[in-house]
């Protein structure tokens, strides 16, 4: 098999051995990045800085002293800034910005021999739930319907990490999840996305949307790889004043196997009206598989699910609004050609009218009127209260002594590229459903390839963990990944 | 609660983004349809609950007041676009 196929723990070892050297890796993966344009994932490509960290990886793997990434070629998705490197969030307001900064995750990255292959594609402003929001255009999913040409999408926001990972361009990526956007591309196509506990990993560098919400994480080809590139993520940063000053727990020695005794619960109100067999069955399997792994398995209720949703679109698109009025054409990015007689707020109101997509300008116009003098109560602030209850729903099950909750991860399997476009937008927030109580909550979620739907599309369930718990989430994840055995990949037509 | 004309060309303006007007109607039957989404949390009692402004319960750390750089004026002018004699150059602002 070829090195870009490899896991991160399979090339971890094969570096270590000297089996590999990590420039024939990132070759391998370079190679496959240019064979794979017609996915759309990587949209800025670095071949040069790959090459050159990667040749910085062998000299360490050759001292002895390498990191467990030292020399895993991976893909960083848009939103993070990387030095010199393009990082524009996937926005027309952003062309041109090159950072003069790096990202405090993928300094932490690059320090532990990580190579960076490119940026991935994703929506704008991460704003999105099956990556068409993008001023790069649509990401694509390797995977089709059985006997089907149409274009899937790959999620999102995180769609381009999530093709590239699945399509094999490279080891894993980085993702950012503020209401799913790593957890369902993860499902759609078929690969591990972990958001972590809020304030585990550090926010720095990294584009905001909605900064109680955003959470970065890996997504890979397995729990072991989620765990040890979440090792290398994680830790207080002095530069995000909400990062946690806790220790890192090791999540890859927290893979034991061993769930014997431990909580599940099942929550009745992930139960929709509507929702499909299919997913109902995945869901009824997990149960199972936990169940035979010696999980007690225990329904339980989160009352205030329902309004998940509705507060999550209240909330952030008003940290958005907010978050994004630094876009004016001031200090970085496109500005707007003012005709004679134009004076400064005719130059916001164009650059911002020109450079932001209609999905961006929509929620920041949302957020606007949520937080606008007269609305403030009757929606923002009604919103946070709401919030406050659902973050107690889970508090009380936790306490009562569940360890974990196991839900479906998607409402439905992946939905093809333009199925959505004349549907009403809340429509396409319904996607978020699942996942979205966890960022309200600032919990770590986990999405775990589980079947394969009647039309051979990837399906995932969610295991939801305590807050800081990530290791024991990664345990009961690695569990479910080995029963349930997902081994199918997209048949190539790339 | 539907958002007329008049309400979303305020909110347009507010937000600082140009809106034709023939777009208009567009853009308030969007903003009435998300907004009416969000008329169901009037449905949950929320006496008596604190509204949320951290997901952990953390205090948020402070730093000591010293100068951890500077002198870098070259870089935070690089993206911009437009820098003219060391500062970011904007139409005129006062007549």
């Amino acid at each position: 098999m070829s090195a870009n196929t490899w896991t991160i723990a399979a090339a971890r070892d094969a570096l270590r051995k000297g089996e590999i050297s990590a420039v024939d890796l990132t070759m391998s993966c370079l190679t496959a990045i240019d064979a794979g344009d017609d996915l759309n994932a990587f949209v800025h490509k670095t071949p040069e800085i790959a090459l050159e960290q990667a040749r910085a990886a062998d000299a360490k793997l050759k001292a002895g002293n390498a990191a467990a990434m030292c020399g895993i070629p991976l893909g960083i998705k848009d939103l993070f800034c990387t030095k010199g490197v393009p990082s524009q969030a996937a926005s027309n307001i952003l062309k041109g910005f090159k950072p003069e900064y790096e990202a405090t995750v993928t300094t932490k990255l690059f320090d532990a021999g990580a190579v960076m292959l490119g940026k991935l594609n994703m929506d704008e402003f991460a704003m999105g739930s099956s990556n068409e929001t993008s001023a790069y255009g649509n990401a694509v999913s390797p995977w089709r319907r059985k006997g089907s040409e149409v274009a899937l999408t790959p999620g999102g926001s995180s769609g381009g990490s999530a093709a590239a990972v699945a399509a094999d361009l490279c080891l894993a990526a980085t993702g950012t999840d503020t209401g799913g956007s790593i957890r369902q591309p993860a499902a759609f196509t078929g690969i591990v996305g972990i958001k972590p506990t809020y304030g585990r990993v550090s926010r720095w560098g990294i584009v905001a949307f909605a900064s109680s919400l955003d959470q970065a994480g890996p997504m890979t080809k397995s729990v072991r790889d989620a765990a040890i590139m979440l090792q290398a993520m994680a830790g207080h940063d002095p530069k995000d004043s909400t990062s946690a000053d806790l220790p890192v727990p090791d999540f890859e020695a927290a893979l034991t196997g061993d769930i014997r005794g431990k909580v599940i619960g099942i929550p009745k109100e992930y139960r929709m009206d509507g929702m499909p067999a299919e997913i109902e069955a995945l869901w009824a399997q997990g149960i199972e598989m936990l169940k035979d792994a010696g999980a007690e398995v225990r329904d339980i209720s989160l009352p205030h699910t329902k309004y998940a949703l509705p507060a999550y679109y209240v909330i952030a698109p008003a940290e958005a609004s907010s978050n994004l009025a630094r876009y004016d054409g001031v200090r970085y990015g496109h500005r707007a050609k003012l005709t004679a007689g134009d004076g400064i707020t005719e130059m916001y109101e164009k650059t911002r009218a020109e450079g932001f997509g209609a999905e961006v300008q929509r929620r920041i116009m949302v957020g606007t009127y949520v937080l606008s003098a007269g609305f403030y109560d009757a929606y923002y602030n009604r919103a946070r209260k709401v919030r406050a209850l659902i973050k107690r729903d889970f508090e009380t099950v936790f306490a009562d002594g569940v360890d974990a909750i196991l839900t479906p991860a998607t409402p439905s399997a992946a939905f093809g590229l333009g199925e959505m476009a004349d549907a009403d937008p809340v429509k396409m927030y319904l996607n978020d459903v699942f996942t979205v109580t966890v960022n309200l909550a600032g919990l770590p979620g986990i999405s775990v390839p589980v079947g394969l739907d009647a039309q051979g599309l990837p399906l995932g369930l969610q295991l939801i963990g305590r807050p800081w718990e990530e290791d024991a989430l990664l345990n009961y994840a690695h569990v479910l990944e080995s029963r349930a055995g997902f081994v199918a990949k997209a048949e190539k037509w790339w | 609660m539907a958002i007329d004309i008049d309400t979303a060309r305020k909110v347009a303006k507010l937000a600082r983004i140009r809106v034709e007007e023939a777009d208009l109607p567009k853009l308030a039957g969007q903003l009435s349809g998300i907004l009416g989404f969000m008329e169901q949390l009037n449905e949950v009692d929320v006496s008596g609950v604190e509204p949320m402004t951290s997901v952990t319960p953390m205090r948020l750390k402070r730093r000591k007041d010293e100068v951890t750089d500077g002198n870098i004026q070259a870089q935070v002018l690089k993206n911009a676009p437009d820098a003219r004699e060391g500062f970011f150059a904007v139409p005129k602002v006062v007549e």
